[in-house]
């Protein structure tokens, strides 16, 4: 018996030594050598994997920001004291990156826009826009079926009344719901911009008004009054972002668009949420 | 045919999760997408496979020591030997893949420590124990059964991403309804019972 137990004993002793050493030996062997810049970057960085950088996440980002492929700047996410830590850390530059957030370009909720189909499919908008361009008459607004709000990494986007809406103070910019938009309605804009035409239809007035209540008419009077601010192509009133000057809630005043595409963000977002059986005209 | 009898048997008559029941937890974790599900076969075949072939040394020269004349029978140390030596064996084969091949290392790298102290690992090594087989025959009786959970592996992740577009009651919505579907695809396996 007592031969059993010290055989035993050995024969595990031995083998976890055995096992021990080979490890050790294999680790020795086969050691990587890996950039510690590239983890304090990583511990740095929000560790969100929103991939709005464009790199597949937080990690694969470090690894560029190290090899110099990227600035820290480039991170949608990062406020711009964390991204001032990394360009401190590894000694370079921060780069200029631009605050982006995200915005649906329609204001085509349930109120306002006619429904032609009853679609009963997948809850997809890209399957919903391919059974008879979508349920909701006009074929280039939002579908509301939220495939934007199903990407979304931060909950940022609420499918209110059939609409997207964009949660400002919540969006960080990295662009994954424009791309996952088969309409292109989801635009990136300068984090702050109070004021957005929301309408994404390039069809003639008329033909947009027979199946909306809010549509842009392109009746030019924005871009007449603020021509730095606004420009119209063919019948749809677009803000200028990159223009360097913002319109600002006081020049919606001046306008006085007929139709109310062009709205400030904030009452935009007070119609679909506050109040919800708001309707316009 | 004597390996070709193996191999169906450990595939699909004897299917570790499917009619075993071995290795449930990585085929309800890792089977939402077949991306994932992939990686895990690649890994669990990888694995199953080296741990076999070992575990059968050491079954065979190990726990059968003779000493003097005297042989002692250390069959009790089995589980705790095999534990060891198969999660030393991952630690090995992760380390040696990160700096042989990092692609496949990226991979299959969260899948390896995952599958350490996996009861499909395990169960082959102990299986092999129990039916007395040759160092060979393990070492492919472990492959055939990585093979056939890598089968089950990708069946059922091909049909839980089918099963997201489906709308099931909502009370059965997620898991209840994978885990109904594993049981029918448990089911469908009785069928190949009575082969070999």
């Amino acid at each position: 018996m007592l031969h059993l137990v010290l055989i035993a004993v050995i024969t595990m002793g031995c083998l976890g030594l055995l096992l021990g050493l080979v490890i050790g030996f294999f680790a020795k062997l086969f050691k990587v050598e890996s950039d510690s810049r590239v983890e304090l970057v990583t511990e740095l960085l929000p560790g969100a994997n929103c991939g709005g950088c464009g790199k597949a996440g937080c990690a694969d980002f470090a690894k560029s920001i190290v090899s110099g492929e990227n600035a820290p700047g480039k991170c949608p996410v990062s406020s711009k004291e964390q991204i001032t830590a990394i360009a401190l850390a590894l000694g370079i530059d921060a780069g200029e990156g631009f605050k982006k957030c995200a915005v649906v370009r329609c204001g085509g909720d349930k109120h306002q826009v006619a429904r032609t189909v009853n679609y009963n499919g997948v809850l997809d908008c890209a399957s919903a826009s391919l059974v008879a361009g979508g349920p909701k008459g006009c074929r280039y607004g939002c579908v509301g079926m939220g495939s934007c709000a199903a990407v979304c990494p931060f909950g940022a986007i609420e499918i209110v009344n059939n609409l997207a809406l964009v949660h400002a103070e919540l969006c960080v910019g990295c662009g994954r719901c424009a791309a996952a938009c088969p309409r292109g309605v989801i635009e990136l804009v300068p984090v702050g911009s109070p004021v957005h035409v929301y309408c994404n239809s390039p069809e003639k007035g008329p033909e947009k008004r027979k199946n909306c209540k809010v549509p842009c008419l392109g009746c030019r009077k924005c871009e007449k009054t603020f021509p730095e601010k606004f420009k119209v192509e063919g019948f749809l009133a677009r803000v200028r972002y990159d223009a360097g000057v913002l319109p600002t809630p006081e020049d919606i005043e001046v306008v006085k668009c007929p139709t109310g595409a062009l709205l400030t963000a904030a009452r935009h977002q007070e119609i679909e949420t506050i109040d919800p059986e708001y309707s316009i005209k | 045919m004597k390996y070709f009898e193996l191999a169906v048997g450990a595939i699909l008559v004897y299917n570790f999760v499917l009619s075993r029941f071995l290795g449930i937890c990585p085929f309800l974790g890792v089977s939402k997408k077949l991306s994932t599900a992939l990686g895990m076969s690649g890994a669990v075949i990888t694995v199953m496979t080296l741990a076999s072939a070992i575990t059968a040394v050491i079954y065979k020269y190990l726990l059968h020591i003779e000493i003097g004349g005297k042989v002692y029978n250390l069959q009790f140390l089995q589980v705790l030997l095999f534990i060891l030596v198969i999660a030393a064996l991952v630690q090995i084969i992760e380390i040696s893949l990160q700096k042989l091949s990092p692609k496949l290392y990226q991979a299959l790298g969260i899948y390896l420590p995952l599958i350490t102290t996996n009861c499909a690992v395990l169960g082959a090594a102990t299986i092999n124990a129990n039916s007395g087989r040759s160092v060979l025959d393990a070492t492919l009786f472990g492959c055939f059964s990585g093979v056939g959970f890598a089968l089950a592996l990708v069946l059922f992740s091909s049909l839980r991403e089918r099963l997201d577009l489906a709308a099931p009651p909502r009370a059965f919505a997620g898991t209840p309804i994978a885990l109904i579907t594993a049981g029918i695809l448990a089911m469908a396996f009785i069928g190949f019972s009575g082969l070999c």
